[in-house]
């Protein structure tokens, strides 16, 4: 059933094999396709603004008040690519590898090898929009090292990499609104996908300001909404950030492949107060100058500037003598962990683990401390009331990234004809963990070069349709979503929605988390069962339908986390292993590492949709490795 | 900390709005202000009155989702920050505070604390971008961008669209919105192709949205969480001065002379 449409042939070969047998649509004909667009973050406004480009009517829509609002934009440290521009080895062939490697052998090898050839054409497209990267004296692009890798491959804008890429591709599509390719439908919220003989034909909307439930038809539905990492409730996404677009395709019909990589990022500001609502990202970028450590002694209290040298342990320079504060994100995030369960954790909460950059200071001074870092410091010092430059940061993990997403083939579609998933919304790249400054990457990668080829060759395979919002399938999808919008606002009890996301979130990073177990899954199951159940009983929200109302909103992407939520815990029960960012307790190395198990385990899992109450039905994709060869990863 | 909390309450751009007066208790100084926003809404949800609408969204500083005044003060008045970065330790026990909407003409109010900031857009669909299709960039290392130049679109870039500049001027003026993304892209060697039109275009754009000039307030930079410098209004001024002086005018064409 899942069949990937991999090329055949050489690897390195294999995109152009795949871009040569794409069939095309003649440029006269190009207008009278409309392509939905979903999302207008990195990839969805790069997908759309290089689609209206060339000639596709498009219809973009995001539920943010503009585009340029996408949770891409605070992605800090920066974007990879293959130029080499150092000279310092680098190729394809490394960033291929290191993609695949720091995936723990989880991802498709033949799409991380699109995605480091397509690389090198992001930043060159980056450039020419003007987006404002980092630059040597000689006026040539500068470039950094990041987390899991060895070379110096990472372009960024000082720690707003994400927030200048986003904005250039808003820019496109800005000007591909102005030029009439793209229609831009803002404060609009995907509520259901429309299917027609089995194909996606459009979207179903909720107006956010008049709360119209609005239908609109296409020829293809290109989903790019983000990731899920908002189902733990704490987490460094926006608040806003939902997997409702996905789970209502996931719904429709379309696979949701390895639901349970989910990625905790090493270093995060650690929480303070039980009315958090979110987590701030430091960057990881930041482990490159600053090194990681706790006290050797339990439970030391001292300030960390008196706690002399011999008695710090910087653990992670110690158990990883050659990648030493630059191992991946799984692996650094485990061992905070590791080192606050033993007791030595520091700060009020005893969850923290320092972040220094006394000996960055000592060595290149203050000021290019401050011209790499400096926002990054003002945003920890505006947040915890101190001085990094003084004292050590304090860190601790947080959920950041969700690997798992649509099920897509080599193309980008999903199982559903017609419906194309880009971004993190898509599963493709990462495998079971990502490595930084990625995620721009794939991002741009799906939005600019792989979409704008991929869903011309589906349009190209048929005539423009004349369905209009008049069939019954939107007019049925409609009433369902009026009439669960309906009861939503008849139950009456006593909780906000933000209240049962609280404790749902809880309940999955204590037993969902950074190490799981089956006794922890099955428990989270129950109990997400049984509080899933007392949202329908008990929640209230305010207001009505008619009119512009945040609680409402919240409550229908709550009620979607819910399910996701088991269908989370349900894949890391059944993927006994440990690999990447999942994290087994029954499968670790002697020495506390991730243990893989690739005779069992070496596939992509993807559950289908089975209908409300019943169990989901799995879908194996084998992962061949013919180019990496799989071994233990190890960073030591 | 308690804190008595006076908000303006509109339930949409037609009808009529006015203040009202909250109490909240309980506030650590550990929390946000949009924290502190949450444990209201929790309140008056548990009432059954409906929760204050305010925009938020990633609750860093960096999408510029958030934005009112505070006691007048757009953002709450402290430096380099937006409303969502505020932590209630810059607050005293019993403060009485004020919050309301961006007010400008050309910011309608959606809802309570909840305004439109669509023209912002426009006047980027107008000339707020470097035209590069797809697919036809050269090798970046060909473009050579002296540092100078990047840090200064760098600069002018970082401006994260939030509409305090606005609210904070007397004018309702969006030059200094306008102004940094020409200087971002009018910095550039990429940028020079389009530089005369984007200035003239974008510049006509602001006063098709209704909003004012600037009189040198200064207000706006005040202000700007991103810190924006009032200079850029300047380069601004500048560059539409270069644009209309090398505005290519209509040929002249003398009765007689054109052939059949």
């Amino acid at each position: 059933m899942l069949d990937a449409r991999i090329p055949s042939g050489p690897i390195e070969q294999a995109w152009d094999k795949c871009k040569f047998e794409m069939k095309l649509v003649n440029p006269a004909n190009r207008r009278k396709y409309t392509v939905i667009v979903v999302g207008s973050g990195l990839a969805g406004a790069a997908a759309a603004a290089s689609l209206g480009q060339q000639g596709y009517r498009v219809e973009c829509f995001s539920f943010h008040d503009t585009p340029r609002r996408a949770h891409s934009i605070a992605a800090q440290g920066g974007i990879n690519a293959a130029k080499n521009y150092r000279n310092d080895g680098d190729s394809v062939m490394r960033l291929f590898y290191d993609t695949v490697k720091g995936g723990d052998f989880r991802s498709r090898e033949a799409n991380v090898y699109r995605l480091a050839q397509l690389s090198v054409n992001i930043i060159d497209q980056c450039v020419a929009q003007g987006v404002p990267f980092a630059r040597e004296y000689g006026g040539l692009l500068d470039t950094r090292s990041f987390g899991g890798v060895q070379v110096s491959r990472t372009f960024y804008a000082r720690g707003q990499t994400g927030q200048q890429l986003l904005l250039g591709a808003y820019q496109a599509l800005e000007e591909q609104i102005s030029a009439g390719t793209v229609r831009m439908h803002p404060r609009s919220e995907m509520l259901d996908l429309v299917l027609v003989d089995g194909k996606a034909r459009g979207i179903v909307t909720r107006n956010l300001v008049t709360g119209a439930i609005d239908c609109h038809a296409g020829d293809v539905v290109v989903l790019a909404t983000g990731g899920y990492s908002n189902v733990f409730y704490l987490s460094t996404n926006a608040k806003a950030s939902n997997c409702t677009a996905i789970w209502r395709a996931h719904r429709r019909g379309a696979l949701f492949a390895n639901p349970c990589f989910t990625q905790i990022h090493p270093t995060c500001i650690p929480l303070t107060s039980e009315h958090q609502s979110k987590l701030t990202l430091m960057s990881e970028s930041l482990r490159n100058d600053g090194r990681v450590w706790v006290p050797k002694q339990k439970g030391d209290k001292r300030q960390p500037n008196d706690i002399p040298e011999q008695e710090r342990d910087y653990y992670l320079e110690r158990r990883y003598p050659s990648f030493g504060n630059l191992v991946p994100r799984d692996v650094a995030s485990r061992n905070a962990k590791e080192v606050c369960d033993e007791g030595r954790g520091v700060g009020p909460s005893g969850q923290g683990v320092y972040l220094d950059f006394r000996d960055a200071i000592q060595r290149l001074g203050i000021d290019q401390v401050r011209e790499k870092y400096g926002n990054l410091f003002d945003m920890y010092e505006e947040i915890t009331g101190e001085n990094a430059y003084r004292v050590p940061m304090r860190i601790y993990p947080a959920l950041h990234y969700t690997m798992g997403g649509l099920w897509v083939d080599y193309r980008l579609m999903s199982t559903i004809e017609g419906l194309f998933v880009g971004g993190e919304a898509n599963f493709s790249d990462h495998g079971a963990n990502r490595l930084g400054a990625s995620a721009l990457m794939q991002g741009l990668a799906d939005g600019y070069f792989v979409l704008p080829y991929t869903v011309p060759d589906y349009l190209a395979s048929s005539t423009p349709s004349k369905l209009d919002t008049s069939h019954p399938a939107f007019k049925q999808a409609r009433e369902e979503i009026a009439g669960r919008i309906t009861n939503l606002l008849t139950i009456n009890g006593k909780r906000s929605a933000a209240s049962f996301h609280r404790q749902l979130g809880r309940l999955l990073w204590d037993n969902c988390g950074m190490a799981r177990s089956e006794a922890s899954l099955n428990h989270a199951l129950e109990e997400v069962r049984k509080l899933r159940w007392e949202f329908w009983q008990d929640l209230r929200v305010v207001g009505t339908g008619e009119e512009l109302n945040q609680s409402l909103e919240v409550a229908g992407r709550v009620a979607d986390f819910f399910e996701l939520a088991e269908l989370i815990c349900i894949d890391a029960l059944g993927r006994t292993e440990s690999c990447g960012c999942h994290f087994r307790i029954e499968s670790q190395t002697p020495d506390g590492e991730a243990k893989r198990d690739d005779e069992h385990f070496s596939y992509c899992a993807a559950w289908e949709w089975a209908g409300d109450g019943q169990p989901p039905i799995l879908h194996k994709e084998p992962l061949a490795f013919e180019h990496v060869h799989l071994t233990q990863r190890s960073y030591k | 900390m308690d804190i008595k909390l006076k908000i303006w309450r509109q339930s949409n751009t037609a009808s009529p709005g006015q203040f009202k007066d909250y109490q909240v208790t309980g506030i650590t100084p550990d929390m946000s202000f949009l924290e502190m926003l949450d444990v209201l809404n929790e309140d008056l949800t548990a009432r059954g009155e409906a929760p204050v609408a305010f925009e938020h969204d990633c609750r860093e500083g960096i999408c510029g989702s958030c934005g009112f005044l505070v006691n007048g003060l757009a953002h709450g008045g402290r430096h380099g920050t937006t409303v969502c970065q505020l932590s209630m330790r810059f607050f005293k026990d019993g403060d009485s505070l004020a919050l309301e909407p961006w007010r400008a003409k050309a910011f309608p109010v959606l809802r309570d604390l909840i305004v439109d900031r669509s023209a912002f857009d426009r006047i980027i669909q107008a000339g707020g971008f470097i035209s590069a299709n797809t697919g036809s960039a050269p090798e970046a290392n060909s473009i050579l961008v002296p540092k100078a130049s990047a840090e200064t679109a760098f600069d002018a870039a970082a401006c994260i669209g939030c509409g305090a500049c606005v609210a904070a001027c007397p004018n309702a003026s969006a030059m200094l919105f306008t102004a940094a993304k020409l200087t971002h892209l009018n910095s550039l060697p990429q940028g020079q192709p389009q530089r005369d039109q984007r200035t003239l275009n974008m510049v006509a754009a602001m006063s098709r949205e209704l909003f004012g000039s600037c009189t040198n307030h200064g207000e706006c930079e005040a202000v700007c969480p991103k810190q924006i410098p009032i200079e850029f209004i300047g380069n601004m001024n500048r560059d539409l001065v270069r644009a209309t002086f090398r505005r290519r005018r209509e040929a002249i064409v003398v009765a007689g002379t054109q052939r059949a």
